[in-house]
C-alpha cells in the first residue's frame, strides 16, 4: 500500500519522451534494486500479503517473539558465562556465599547476575522467556490442533512445529543445567539415570556423553553449553525459517465468515498495517519478558548453592514443561526387571523414554491419522470450530486433561505438604486420577460440544431486552441497540490497491489520516 | 522491465497499470478503523510518548548504578507502551480493510507431477540398469562410511562404562569420614542422627556417598544374612536411590524411614532400606560396618551389589 508516498498521477509514458520529471526517490531506490535482483513483482506481492485477524493467530507470533529475545538475551549471557566445572573459591558480592568452593560456572552465572549492571535482569528475562517461548508454542499447538489447521496441505509444517517443541524442550532443559547450581545438577542426575535406563546401548549412550559414570569427567558442561548456544538454536533458527516460509507459501488459514471461502484471504495486508500491529507486539512481548526479569524473581542460584552430587533439596521442580515427565517418574509404578544376566529398570525406561517417544510420535502421525480415520483428502483453508468436530476436539481435551494431571502429579510432596496428607494418599490419588481425568475430560467434552452445536445462537452474546408491562397486564419485549462492537458489519472484502488516486484531496492526507473525509461505517 | 530506459511505450504502461487493483481516496476500505480518529492519534501519541520516557528512565538509571527492580519497571514499561502505541496505529489508524487476496492452487498439472516422476524414476533407472553391482557398492560404502563416522562423533565422546557404574571406592577396612574428612568415631552420633559419609580417600565422589545413621544404641539387624553389620545401632546405606540417583536425603526418624526428595521414594531404615512406596524399585544396597579398637567406623567389605539406579548390564 501506498497511501503516503504515492503524489500525483502516475507517470504516463514519462520514460518515452526523456523530459522525466524528477524522480520519486522510492521509486529511485526500488528501480535500483530491481535492475539488480528483479524484486519489484514479488516484493509488491509480498507488501500486499494478507494476514487474516484473529486473536488466536497471535499465539504463535508470542512463540516467535520470545524466540527473538532468547537470541537477544542469549548474547548477552554468552558474553559472560564461563561452561567450565573447574573449581574456584568465590569472593564477590554475595556474602553468604563468600569462601565456598565453587565451579567456574555457577561462579560466573553468579557473577554476571550481580557483578554486571543489568546482568540479573537480562538473565531472569532469559528465564522466562524461554518459559513464555515453550508455553506458546504448547498453545499455539492447541490452536492448530483444535481448528483443524494442520490438515492437507499443512501437515509438513505441523510436523515442522512438533519438532520446533521437542527441541524447545531440549534446549529449555539444557540452558537450566547450565548453571551448575543444586537443582540443575540434580536434574543431570536424573537424566543420566533416564539415558542409563534405555536396554542395551543405554550405559555406553550415558558413560560417552558424561565422559564417565556421573557425574562425568566435567566434559558434561562444555558440550552442553556449545549445543545449548549453537547447535540447538542453528536447528531452531533454520526450522521457524522454514515454518515461517511455508507459512507465507501456502498462505494463512482463515476462521469462515462474511466474505471468507477457501479460495481467498481476508484481512490486513503485511504493509504497512501489519507490519505495524506485529512489531508492536514484538515490543509488547519484549516488554513483558522484561519486566517480569526485573520483578519476578526466578532460578535464584545463589539460593541453592552450588552443585554437590551428594546435596540434595526439599521440593525439587524442575521448570515447569518438564514437569510432566517428572510427574510420569513419579507416579510409575516400581516394576524392574530381571533375568538373564540383565536389568531392564521400566520404571525409569516407561515413563521417560517410552511414553515421552510415544507422545511425540503420535503428535508427528496425527495428521496423517485423522486424515484416513475421516477419510478426507480435500485442501483445508477454512478452520473449524472446535464444537463442530466432538471427536477431535474430545480427543484433545482428553490429551491435554492427562498432561495436566501428570503435571500435577510432579508436586505430589508440596500437595502433601500443603494439605497436611499422606504422601500415600497422595500418589495413589495420581495413580488412579492419570486414567480417570482424562477420560472423564474427553467424555464430558464430547458431550459439551454436541450440546453446544444444538444450541442456535450459543456462545454469541444476546441483546439486552426492556420489558414493559401494560396497564391490563400485557408483556412486552423490546430489543436495545446492540453495544458496541456487536453486530459490526464488515465491509466486502477488496484487494489490496496498489494504486491510490490521491489527486483533489488536501495534501495533508498522507501525514494525518484524521484529514481524510470520514465515510459513515455501515451497519 | 530490466531497463527503464527501454520500457514499453506508454500505453502498454497504462495499461499494465490498470490491471492492478486501484482504489480511490475516500474508498472506505482505507479509512481508519478508529471511530474518531484524533482521539486515537492522541492516544498512540500518549503511549510512544510513554515508552519513550521509559527508555529515558531505564538509560538515566543505568548511568547512576542501576537497580534491578526499577530496571525491570521502567524497561518493562517503555518496551510495553512503545509497542502498544505501534500496534495501536496498526489498528486503528491505518486502512481499516478487510483486504482480501486469492489463493492460489498449490498443486501443479497433472502431466507436470508425471513430468517429475518420471525425471527421477525413468532416470534413475538409467542410471542403475545393468550396474545392479555398482548400486550395491555405492550402498555399501555409503552405509559403512555413516556407521565409520559415527565413532568420532559419538565413540570419541568419553570412556566406555566397564566396572564404573558398578563398583565403588569402598574397601574392606575403608574408615568412614564426613565431608571434611574428618574419621566418625563411634561416639559421634547420637540415635536418630545421620550424616553423609565416604570411604576415606574419596570425599565427595559421587559413587560413593552413603548415609550413615544411628537408629538404636544396641547392635542391628537389617535382615536375615546381615547379622553384625549394623553394630552400636549404627546403619551405613548407599545415598543414591535405586530409582534415578537422587540422594536420599531426608531421614524420618521417628518413622525410620529414609525419602528421596525427588520422586518421593521411601525406604524403611530397620528393615534394610527396603522400599516401601514410591517408584523405586530396589532396596539401598547396605555397607556391613564395624567399630575397631579406637572406636572408629570402618567398613567390613564394599557393598555387595551395584548403587544407584538400574542399567543393563547390572
Amino acid at each position: 500500500m501506498a497511501l503516503s508516498l504515492r503524489r500525483g498521477r502516475p507517470r504516463d509514458g514519462a520514460g518515452a519522451d526523456g523530459a522525466r520529471p524528477k524522480q520519486d526517490p522510492v521509486v529511485a531506490g526500488v528501480r535500483w534494486l530491481d535492475d539488480r535482483l528483479g524484486v519489484a513483482k514479488g516484493g509488491r506481492v509480498l507488501l500486499d500479503k494478507i494476514f487474516p485477524d484473529h486473536w488466536s493467530f497471535l499465539l504463535g507470533e508470542i512463540a516467535l517473539y520470545s524466540f527473538v529475545v532468547l537470541i537477544a538475551t542469549g548474547i548477552f549471557l554468552s558474553l559472560y558465562y564461563v561452561p567450565s566445572a573447574a573449581e574456584t573459591i568465590y569472593h564477590g558480592a554475595y556474602a553468604p556465599l563468600r569462601g565456598s568452593r565453587v565451579s567456574q560456572a555457577f561462579l560466573s552465572t553468579v557473577n554476571l547476575s550481580f557483578g554486571v549492571r543489568s546482568g540479573l535482569v537480562i538473565r531472569q528475562m532469559h528465564h522466562w522467556a524461554a518459559d513464555v517461548f515453550v508455553g506458546s508454542i504448547a498453545v499455539h499447538m492447541c490452536r492448530v490442533f483444535f481448528t483443524g489447521a494442520f490438515r492437507k496441505p499443512r501437515e509438513l509444517n505441523w510436523m515442522i512445529g512438533v519438532t520446533l517443541l521437542t527441541l524447545a524442550l531440549a534446549n529449555g532443559f539444557i540452558g537450566y543445567s547450565l548453571p551448575d547450581d543444586l537443582v540443575s545438577g540434580t536434574g543431570l542426575r536424573i537424566m543420566f539415570s533416564i539415558v542409563l535406563s534405555i536396554p542395551v546401548v543405554g550405559t555406553y549412550l550415558a558413560t560417552f556423553i558424561f565422559g564417565g559414570n556421573f557425574p562425568g569427567n566435567g566434559d558434561i558442561l562444555p558440550r552442553l553449553f556449545i549445543v545449548h548456544v549453537l547447535l540447538l538454536p542453528l536447528i531452531l533458527l533454520g526450522l521457524i525459517s522454514a515454518h515461517l516460509g511455508l507459512l507465507v507459501h501456502q498462505k494463512h488459514t482463515q476462521f469462515p465468515g462474511h466474505g471468507r471461502t477457501e479460495k481467498n484471504v481476508v484481512g490486513s495486508p503485511m504493509y504497512p498495517t501489519f507490519i505495524a500491529k506485529t512489531t508492536g507486539f514484538l515490543f509488547m512481548i519484549a516488554g513483558v519478558l522484561w519486566g517480569l526479569g526485573g520483578l519476578a524473581q526466578i532460578n535464584p542460584i545463589w539460593q541453592f548453592g552450588q552443585y554437590e552430587p551428594y546435596k540434595i533439596s526439599y521440593a525439587v521442580q524442575p521448570d515447569w514443561y518438564m514437569g510432566w515427565l517428572d510427574g510420569a517418574l513419579r507416579i510409575m509404578p516400581p516394576i524392574e526387571f530381571t533375568g538373564w544376566g540383565h536389568t531392564i529398570p521400566f520404571v525409569v525406561f516407561i515413563p521417560a523414554v517410552l511414553f515421552p517417544g510415544l507422545c511425540f510420535t503420535l503428535f508427528y502421525a496425527w495428521p496423517f491419522i485423522e486424515a484416513k480415520v475421516t477419510n478426507d483428502t480435500a485442501q483445508h483453508h477454512l478452520l473449524d470450530r472446535p464444537r463442530d468436530r466432538p471427536k477431535r476436539t474430545s480427543i484433545g481435551a482428553a490429551a491435554l486433561a492427562f498432561f495436566f494431571t501428570l503435571f500435577a502429579a510432579s508436586s505430589t510432596d508440596v500437595l502433601a505438604n500443603f494439605f497436611r496428607i499422606s504422601l500415600n494418599e497422595v500418589l495413589w490419588f495420581f495413580r488412579f486420577a492419570v486414567l480417570v481425568v482424562p477420560v472423564a475430560t474427553g467424555v464430558f467434552t464430547y458431550y459439551l460440544c454436541k450440546e453446544m452445536t444444538g444450541t442456535p445462537g450459543v456462545g454469541r452474546r444476546k441483546r439486552a431486552v426492556i420489558i414493559t408491562r401494560s396497564a391490563t397486564g400485557e408483556y412486552e419485549s423490546i430489543p436495545t441497540d446492540p453495544r458496541p462492537g456487536d453486530g459490526r458489519s464488515e465491509l466486502e472484502p477488496t484487494p489490496v490497491p496498489v494504486h491510490i488516486e490521491l489527486d483533489g484531496e488536501p495534501e495533508t492526507v498522507g501525514a494525518a489520516p484524521a484529514g481524510i473525509r470520514r465515510i459513515p461505517r455501515r451497519r | 522491465m530490466s531497463d527503464h530506459t527501454d520500457s514499453p511505450s506508454g500505453t502498454t504502461a497504462t495499461a499494465e497499470r490498470a490491471a492492478l487493483p486501484m482504489a480511490a481516496f475516500d474508498d472506505p476500505h482505507l479509512q481508519p478503523y478508529a471511530k474518531n480518529p484524533r482521539r486515537a492519534e492522541a492516544i498512540v501519541g500518549f503511549f510512544l510518548l510513554a515508552g519513550l520516557a521509559g527508555f529515558a528512565a531505564y538509560g538515566g538509571l543505568y548511568w547512576v548504578g542501576g537497580q534491578t527492580q526499577w530496571e525491570g519497571v521502567f524497561m518493562g514499561l517503555g518496551l510495553f507502551c512503545f509497542g502498544f502505541g505501534l500496534s495501536a496505529w496498526g489498528k486503528y489508524l491505518l486502512p481499516q480493510g478487510p483486504f482480501e487476496e486469492q489463493r492460489h492452487h498449490l498443486g501443479s498439472t497433472d502431466p507436470e507431477v508425471e513430468a517429475m516422476a518420471a525425471a527421477i524414476g525413468d532416470r534413475g533407472k538409467m542410471v542403475f540398469r545393468r550396474r545392479g553391482f555398482l548400486g550395491t557398492l555405492l550402498g555399501a560404502g555409503a552405509g559403512v562410511m555413516g556407521i565409520v563416522l559415527a565413532f568420532p562423533l559419538l565413540r570419541s565422546l568419553g570412556p566406555q562404562p566397564k566396572k564404573s557404574l558398578a563398583v565403588t571406592d569402598w574397601r574392606t577396612g575403608s574408615y568412614l569420614v564426613d565431608i571434611t574428612g574428618r574419621r566418625i568415631h563411634q561416639a559421634d552420633l547420637e540415635v536418630g542422627g545421620s550424616l553423609t559419609v565416604f570411604p576415606e580417600g574419596s570425599v565427595g565422589a559421587a559413587v560413593d556417598q552413603t548415609m550413615l545413621l544411628r537408629v538404636d544404641t544396641v547392635p542391628i539387624v537389617t535382615m536375615p544374612g546381615r547379622e553384625g553389620w549394623g553394630p552400636a545401632g549404627y546403619l551405613a546405606f548407599s545415598k543414591l536411590c535405586t530409582h534415578a540417583g537422587c540422594p536420599v536425603g531426608l531421614y524420618e526418624e521417628e518413622l525410620q524411614n529414609l525419602l528421596c526428595p525427588c520422586h518421593q521414594s521411601l525406604f524403611h531404615v530397620r528393615t534394610g532400606a527396603n522400599p516401601i512406596f514410591g517408584p523405586a524399585p530396589r532396596p539401598l544396597p547396605q555397607l556391613p560396618l564395624h567399630i575397631d579398637s579406637g572406636g572408629f567406623l570402618r567398613a567390613q567389605a564394599a557393598y555387595d551389589q551395584p548403587v544407584g539406579p538400574g542399567f543393563w548390564e547390572r
